[in-house]
Order: C-alpha cells, then sequence, then structure tokens
C-alpha cells in the first residue's frame, strides 16, 4: 500500500511537471525560443575575449564588438542551417541545376539531420501520452541501428523494394524489444520506466561496443567497424553525392503523421491517452492498462530503433565507434517543446534539426563552440518548464480562471 | 468591544464570475460562526482572501477594530489567523512533531532543531484541548480524524485566535465529526474563535453558534441553530424551496440481478477485510450498505466491479459467474459504477466532457467502428447528455477539472445511466456534493429503481442510506452483520449496529425481517 502511494507521488511530479509544460500557450513557447536565443547570444558575448579587449580601449568598440560577434556567430548558424540566400537566388537564376542542389544543401543537410528527431521526438512524445518517461531513446537507437545494419549486410539477393523494409522492420523490432523490457518490469514489478530506461541505455552501449569490437567487426578494418551494409539496403538518395538526404526523412513525417492519427483518431490512442493522464480511471472504465502500458512503451521503443535504422541505411552505411548520438537526450526535449504533439514534433523536430546542422559551420565561420547550441536549447526548454520567468520578462498577464483551476489540480493530486 | 474579526464589503472578482459581493461579516471571540452555502457560493473564496491567498478588489479587514492588511499568509498568521484546508497539508514521513514546527522551528545554540521542546509544547497542547496527539507519530500512520487535529495543533502552536476550518468533516467518518464537535466546543471555551465552513445543515445545527448563509457570492440571511430549520436553511441555501426527504414509492421486485455467496477478499497484506459476504439483490430494490469507513466496503465493491480478484466466494451477475473478470466483461453485462472517488478513479480530469462521457463506451457503434474513432457521434452523445443530465458547462470540449463537485458527478451519473443498465453500484455518490446535487442524484437513483434497475447504494452518510434503501445491510469488519428491511430499524439501532455493538434490543424485529424475507 505505501509502494504504491509512493509511486503514485512519482507520478504525480512528473505529471506536474508536463502540465506545466502542456498549459503553456503558444506565445510562451515562441518567446521561450526568442529568449534562448538572446541568453545564447549574452553567453557569446561573455566568453569572448576579443568583448573584454575592445571594452578595455573604449564602451563604444566594446559594444559594437558584441554585436559584431554575435551578429556573426548567428548569421553563421543560419547560413550552416539554410543555405546562403544570396546564393540560393543567384543560383535559381542561373537555372544550372548542380548549382541549384549545391546552393540548397546545406538545408537538405539540416533535414538529414531532422530525421531522427523526428523519428526519436515522436516516440518520446507517444511515450508521455501513455504516462510513460521513456529516457532509453538513446539505447533504442543503437539497437535499431545495429539490428538494422545486420539485416542490411546479412542477406543477400533482395530487391531493395524487399531489403530496405525488410531492415527498417529488424531496427524497430530491436527498439521495440528494447522498449518492451522496461514497460514489461514496470507492470510486472513496479519498476519505473525512468530507471529500468536508463540502465538499459548502458547495456545497449556496451552490447554494441562488444558486437562491433569482435562478431560484427569487419575483419578487413583496423579499427572496430561493421561491414558495409549490401546497397539493396540503401534508403534512396534523392539527390547524387555528396548531399545525403534520403527517404528516411519522409518515412518519419509519416510515421509522426500515423501516430498522431492513433493518437487522436482511434479507440487504441483513446486508450493510450487515457490510462497516461489517470490510470485509475481508465481501469475502472475497463480498459487493460497492463496491456496499453507495455504496448505504448514498445511502440515507442520501436519508434527510437527505426531513428537508428534510418541513420544507418540512409546515411552512415555501417556502424563505427562513434557511438553517442544525442539524438535519445535531446527528444525528451523536443517532445516538450512539441508538448507531446507528434504533429509538433515536425516542427521542434526541423529546429532541432536546423540548431545541430547550422551548428557545424557556426563553429568553423565563426569559432563559436558547438555546445552553445546544447545551451540555448536548455534554456528553451528551461523557459517553457517555468513560464512565471517568460510571464515576468514580457509581462504577460496568467489568467486568474487558469490560476483557480490548476489550484484545484494540486488539491486533487494531493489527494 | 468590537468584535475579533470583521470583514466590511469584501468584494473579489473572477473573469466572468463576481465570487465575493460586498460581503460584511463579523467574528465575535469565542463563538463558532458557520459560513454556510452551496459549492461555489464563495465561502472559499472569502476564506482565501481572509487567510492573504487572495487579494481582495474592494474591502477591509479589522482584527479587535484595527484595520489590518493581509496580503500572504504569514501576515495572516501574524494577525493570529489560521485555516485548516480542506485536503491536509502535512508531510506524511515526518512525525507529528516535525510537521507541526515545520516554519516555526525551535532550535538550540548552533541552530539546531528543538525537538524536546517543541514536543513538549505539543503535549501541553493536547492536553489542554483533549486533542489526544501522540507529538512522536508518524503522520502517515494516523487516521484521518488524527491528522486533522495535528493540523488544528499546528495553528495553536502558532497562537493563533481565529481558526478557519473548510469542510473540516468531508472527510471524517460520523464518529470523528463528533469527536471534532466536541473539540471545537472545547476551543471556544478557551476563547478561541471559530469560523466553520460548511454546505451540511445536520451540522451547522449541531455546533454553531450563528450561521451566516451565503449564496452567489452574497450573504443572503443571518440566523441561529435555535431560530433556524434544516428546510429553512436550506431554502435559503439553494434559493428556492429543496426537497430534503425524496419521495419514493415502495419498489416492485423483479429477478434477481446480483448473488454474493461466501465471497471472501483479501488485501496487500492477506489481511482478509471482505469476510463470508452472502446476499442477494433484485431489479427494482435498492440495498443500503452501511458502515463506518473502513469496513471492507471498498474492497467489497472492488470484487464486485473486477478491480480486485476475490480469494475466495462467488459474483454472480444475470446468472453468469463473474468472481474473476475483468471490469470490461462486467460493465457490458450491464452493470454501472459510481466510484467512491470521482476524481482519482470515475473522470480522466485532464480530457474534455466529450471523452469522458464515452470512457467505457468508446468501443462501441456509434462511437467507433472498433478502430477509428468516429468524433461526431462522441460530440452528439455528448450534447446529448450534458442537456439532459442538465451539466453546467460552457461546452462539450471544456475540461472536466474545471467543473464543480457536482457538475463532475452529473458527467459520471451521464455516463453511466445513458447506457442500458441492470446493475448499479453506487459508492458514496453524494460525496461533498451541495444540497441541490444531492437532491437530483437521489432521485436519479430512485428513478432507476423505479426502472427495474437493481441498485447497490454503499454510503457512509446514514441519513442517505435511511432515505434511499429498501434494504439495509451493515458491514462491520469486513462482515455483513445484518440485513434488515428499511422501515423496521431506526437510525440510532443502526448506529450501534455500525460501531460493532450486536443487535439485543431488537433482535426479534430483525429475525422477523429476516424470516420474511426468506419468505419472500
Amino acid at each position: 500500500m505505501k509502494n504504491k502511494k509512493n509511486s503514485d507521488d512519482k507520478r504525480n511530479f512528473i505529471s506536474i511537471f508536463y502540465e506545466e509544460l502542456s498549459n503553456s500557450s503558444l506565445t510562451i513557447i515562441i518567446l521561450s525560443i526568442i529568449s534562448g536565443f538572446i541568453m545564447g547570444g549574452i553567453l557569446v558575448i561573455l566568453t569572448s575575449p576579443e568583448v573584454y579587449k575592445a571594452f578595455g580601449t573604449s564602451f563604444l568598440s566594446g559594444i559594437s564588438t558584441s554585436w559584431k560577434i554575435v551578429a556573426n556567430t548567428y548569421s553563421s548558424l543560419f547560413l550552416g542551417a539554410l543555405g546562403d540566400p544570396a546564393k540560393i537566388g543567384a543560383a535559381i537564376q542561373s537555372g544550372d541545376s548542380a548549382l541549384i542542389q549545391k546552393a540548397f544543401t546545406p538545408f537538405l543537410e539540416s533535414l538529414v539531420v531532422t530525421t531522427p528527431y523526428l523519428f526519436t521526438g515522436v516516440a518520446v512524445a507517444l511515450g508521455f501520452r501513455a504516462g510513460l518517461f521513456n529516457i532509453g531513446a538513446e539505447g533504442q537507437v543503437l539497437v535499431g541501428a545495429i539490428a538494422a545494419g545486420w539485416a542490411g549486410w546479412t542477406f543477400t539477393g533482395l530487391s531493395p523494394w524487399i531489403h530496405v523494409p525488410l531492415a527498417m522492420l529488424v531496427g524497430a523490432l530491436a527498439g521495440g524489444l528494447w522498449g518492451f523490457v522496461p514497460g514489461f518490469l514496470k507492470v510486472r514489478t513496479g519498476a519505473h520506466e525512468v530507471i529500468t530506461t536508463i540502465m538499459m541505455n548502458y547495456v545497449a552501449y556496451y552490447l554494441i561496443y562488444y558486437l562491433i569490437s569482435s562478431p560484427l567487426r569487419d575483419p578487413n578494418e583496423v579499427t572496430p567497424k561493421t561491414p558495409w551494409i549490401l546497397d539493396s539496403a540503401h534508403l534512396y538518395r534523392f539527390f547524387p553525392e555528396p548531399i545525403r538526404f534520403h527517404l528516411g526523412f519522409f518515412i518519419a513525417i509519416a510515421v509522426a503523421i500515423l501516430v498522431w492519427f492513433i493518437l487522436f483518431k482511434t479507440t487504441w490512442g483513446f486508450e493510450i491517452r487515457s490510462v497516461g493522464l489517470n490510470p485509475n480511471a481508465s481501469k475502472y472504465a475497463g480498459m487493460n492498462i497492463t496491456l496499453v502500458t507495455v504496448a505504448a512503451m514498445a511502440l515507442s521503443g520501436a519508434i527510437a530503433g527505426m531513428a537508428g535504422a534510418s541513420e544507418i541505411l540512409g546515411v552512415t552505411w555501417r556502424q563505427s565507434q562513434a557511438l553517442a548520438s544525442g539524438y535519445g537526450f535531446d527528444s525528451i526535449a523536443l517532445a516538450l517543446l512539441a508538448q507531446n504533439h507528434p504533429l509538433g514534433v515536425i516542427l521542434t523536430a526541423l529546429l532541432f534539426g536546423l540548431l545541430r546542422s547550422g551548428s557545424r559551420v557556426m563553429q568553423l565561420r565563426a569559432g563559436t563552440p558547438i555546445y552553445i547550441i546544447n545551451i540555448l536549447q536548455s534554456f528553451i526548454i528551461l523557459f517553457i518548464a517555468a513560464p512565471a520567468i517568460i510571464r515576468t520578462i514580457y509581462r504577460l498577464k496568467k489568467q486568474s480562471v487558469k490560476e483557480v483551476s490548476t489550484s484545484t489540480i494540486s488539491f486533487s493530486a494531493k489527494k | 468591544m468590537p468584535p475579533i474579526l470583521e470583514l466590511k464589503g469584501i468584494t473579489k472578482r473572477f473573469p466572468g464570475v463576481l465570487a465575493n459581493d460586498h460581503i460584511d461579516i463579523k467574528l465575535e471571540k469565542g463563538e463558532i460562526l458557520a459560513l454556510l452555502g452551496e459549492n461555489g457560493a464563495g465561502k472559499t473564496t472569502l476564506m482565501n482572501i481572509l487567510y492573504g491567498l487572495y487579494k481582495p478588489d474592494e474591502g477591509e479587514i479589522f482584527i479587535n477594530g484595527a484595520k489590518v492588511e493581509i496580503s500572504s499568509p504569514i501576515d495572516a498568521i501574524r494577525s493570529g489567523i489560521g485555516m485548516v484546508h480542506q485536503h491536509f497539508m502535512l508531510i506524511p514521513v515526518f512525525t507529528v512533531t516535525e510537521n507541526v514546527m515545520l516554519g516555526e522551528e525551535y532550535t538550540r545554540p548552533g541552530g539546531f532543531l528543538d525537538r524536546n521542546k517543541a514536543a513538549d509544547r505539543i503535549r501541553e497542547l493536547s492536553e489542554t484541548y483533549k486533542l489526544n496527539v501522540n507529538p512522536d507519530d508518524l503522520v502517515e500512520n494516523l487516521p484521518v480524524g488524527l491528522q486533522q487535529r495535528v493540523e488544528i495543533i499546528k495553528l495553536l502552536f502558532r497562537n493563533a485566535d481565529i481558526l478557519i476550518m473548510d469542510e473540516p468533516t468531508a472527510v471524517l467518518t460520523p464518529q470523528e465529526v463528533d469527536e471534532l464537535f466536541n473539540i471545537l466546543k472545547k476551543l471556544v471555551e478557551k476563547g478561541k474563535s471559530i469560523i466553520f465552513i460548511t454546505h451540511k445543515l445536520r451540522e451547522v445545527m449541531e455546533c454553531a453558534d450563528r450561521i451566516e448563509v451565503i449564496r452567489s457570492g452574497k450573504v443572503v440571511g443571518a440566523t441561529t441553530p435555535a431560530e433556524a430549520s434544516p428546510e429553512k436553511l436550506a431554502t435559503m441555501m439553494v434559493g428556492r424551496e429543496v426537497d430534503l426527504i425524496t419521495d419514493k414509492k415502495p419498489g416492485d421486485l423483479r429477478e434477481t440481478v446480483l448473488t454474493v455467496d461466501k465471497l471472501c477478499v483479501r488485501d496487500f497484506h492477506s489481511h482478509v477485510v471482505v469476510d463470508d459476504v452472502t446476499f442477494e439483490l433484485h431489479g427494482g430494490e435498492i440495498l443500503g450498505i452501511a458502515g463506518v469507513q473502513g469496513n471492507g466496503q471498498t474492497e467489497l465493491v472492488r470484487a464486485l466491479t473486477g478491480l480486485k480478484t476475490p480469494f475466495s466466494g462467488k459474483i454472480i451477475i444475470s446468472e453468469k459467474d463473474v468472481s474473476r473478470s475483468s471490469p470490461r466483461r462486467i460493465t457490458e453485462l450491464g452493470s454501472a459504477h459510481i466510484p467512491e472517488d470521482r476524481q482519482k478513479d470515475g473522470l480522466i480530469l485532464a480530457s474534455s466532457i466529450a471523452e469522458n462521457l464515452v470512457l467505457n463506451t468508446y468501443f462501441h457503434r456509434p462511437f467507433s467502428n472498433g478502430i477509428i474513432l468516429e468524433r461526431l457521434a462522441i460530440d452528439e452523445n455528448a450534447n446529448e447528455l450534458v442537456r439532459k443530465f442538465d451539466i453546467r458547462t460552457p461546452g462539450i470540449k471544456t475540461l472536466v477539472h474545471s467543473l464543480s463537485g457536482g457538475n463532475q458527478q452529473k458527467v459520471i451519473i451521464a455516463r453511466e445511466f445513458s447506457r442500458p443498465i441492470k446493475l448499479l453500484i453506487a459508492s458514496q455518490p453524494t460525496r461533498g456534493l451541495d444540497v441541490g446535487s444531492i437532491e437530483y442524484i437521489h432521485s436519479r437513483i430512485i428513478e432507476k429503481r423505479d426502472e427495474g434497475c437493481a441498485v447497490l447504494l454503499v454510503s457512509t452518510e446514514l441519513d442517505e442510506i435511511m432515505q434511499l434503501s429498501d434494504r439495509i445491510a451493515v458491514m462491520f469488519r469486513g462482515k455483513i452483520i445484518t440485513i434488515v428491511k428499511a422501515n423496521a430499524v431506526t437510525k440510532e439501532e443502526l448506529g450501534l449496529i455500525m460501531a460493532g455493538v450486536t443487535p439485543t434490543i431488537n433482535k426479534k424485529k430483525i429475525e422477523n425481517t429476516q424470516a420474511r424475507e426468506i419468505i419472500t
């Protein structure tokens, strides 16, 4: 009895956090993003030695140097993420398709980075909807990748029409298994999925480390790497080298739409959302919460697994030791930013993809470390999780009606 | 001598609502003032203003004749005002002492907590006011009634002279209510003043010195228990004539719907909580299960609704054994359920009214074809039920948590009553509701019975059991002590049986009724 009460309390903490996030209106989201950029800019200024030097000579030159540095940082970020508008304009005017492709390369590259974010973001959002905090997307991505890769180089003589779906499916199954285990442990033993999914991440790391250093290692390579996947398993790339934009992007969009459809248009989605919001009432209403929990967790894992599959089949074509992707963890932030709406994830994944992809150019051109992007993203999430900050800064009026209703929620939560 | 507390012209507006409209209230030293009003009348808003949680738009507060500005609970405490909230503000894993001293810590030199000194003070207060609280107990181990006394001690510890009690009896058993009233009387004897917020007429009549009735944010009348009658108070409170006694024709007995045979249920620790319970329930009758909270009623209902697998025994609904069936199968057999805790078990507060209204029928036509939800049908159903069951809401997409308690309960009733049912299991169907809603829900339940539905009513409110039931079963320590005809027993007799006193005085009468029942 006591244990049960405790686990209820834990759920409440998460649900209160989630409630804060989902209560924030679109205004707050947009203002949070803007504020995130402002904070990032301030940080860039504070960490640039040139600024201090310029302030040493005169205040005015200090200000102008600060401005220049921030402008340079963000314009490089923009160019890196979307491409150079001038170049794009010129290329379109010239009508040369090779030039046009070249001009759009940064943007297409951003979409390549967006693709895994889409899958993992939808995966985490789906988990949240079912009341599950899937922190294990990282591990699910990894096992999805290695499993899809294995299917990609093992099965020979298949047509791409069969081989690609097969490899994607194998990746999804592996990710699904990685999600199923925490789900199963939760309903059977009460083990909290936050703990078990984190553990499963470590299992995934070291399992893959082992697999690529011995059983699945390409014997012809010096460093631990898997063999190349076969051509028939490549996800279709729309443009010639070096543009890597591939079919996975559209599969991810389709998955996002499918999950939206399941969640909001089907009886099964109704059950997932009900169980996520109030498992007790769902049980009273005759829903099988055990089944819903396990299935939602497995499905969440499967979608995260597809992220890994699409990376190996569409981008890297083999798995090497460069493992830690960070996609799984970023996806928690972007799912929250999207308020766990699968269609919202399309937008936030794009935002994160653009930031991540643009940051490389930013580092090269402006010399600003890539990590500033992480800080920027963290600020955005912080602002959204603590809307009071944004309300105070921008003097937004908090609706009193909401005040009343949230107090009722906290009362009922206490009960 | 000026009154200890005076509110003058307090007005508070929320967008679209005038919660308090120029309220004037006086509290004299050493009296219990009852603030009576329906849910949503503005009682709690007023008290939150007094406690510094809301800022009034207009109006002034005087304490002992001096004007005070209360802008936070800290100001309120400093002015000697203390509040016991409806939902306790206690930390379960802390001891009584730790809870009481939280925010008002006694320290030894060097900043160390002085628990002993605080504990001594608590013992002393407990002695003075006969509260019977042990400072070393863990709060989570205390029954609700004692937890409430810990809240009272918290206020006394801070030297509060004015005590605000917000719906203090909502969570208590009848015995605990009586004990609370004794404590309140003790408190005023020793010079404290109390504002008692409630919507229960009986309590007001029993313990208040004066009564102020609030309706729609206004004070609509002041009276004393000596002058008032429950009927008069109810009329003032609701603004129209109210039937406190629900009219009910004798029932028209039909075939057996529910048979419970030697049912035993065990809890997590394998303690027997439902012990060898046997009864039959027919269509067209209401069987009331009376008993003090915690005597196995909750577990009995959980077993009957498929949420808990019985340890042994049989449950038969419409000739089908459902002892080990899922909740889904039981609802599909035509059983409806009004759960004890509507917010926890009956509703998804963060979902819309429309979705809550199909919570257990969403997989049926016309709401879906088994896979795809039919939004139009779901919305149409919601519009119809909102109209038919008079659910007061801005729209069907409104989230349920923004509805008042009575309207939340109407959502559950609308959902359960709108499908074809043969059996209704209603647990505490009117707990925490105002007079108007109680009247409504009672008449709906009787309506269902008259249609031939079998009703199992579980309630700790004896009045409710007496009013609605055709037969009454009393549960004590997991057993059904006796089943009697409702008209063959008095409230006092039931009270004794509920407390575990074997019915000797009327044994003969009860035996007779039982004999009659066996014949029928």
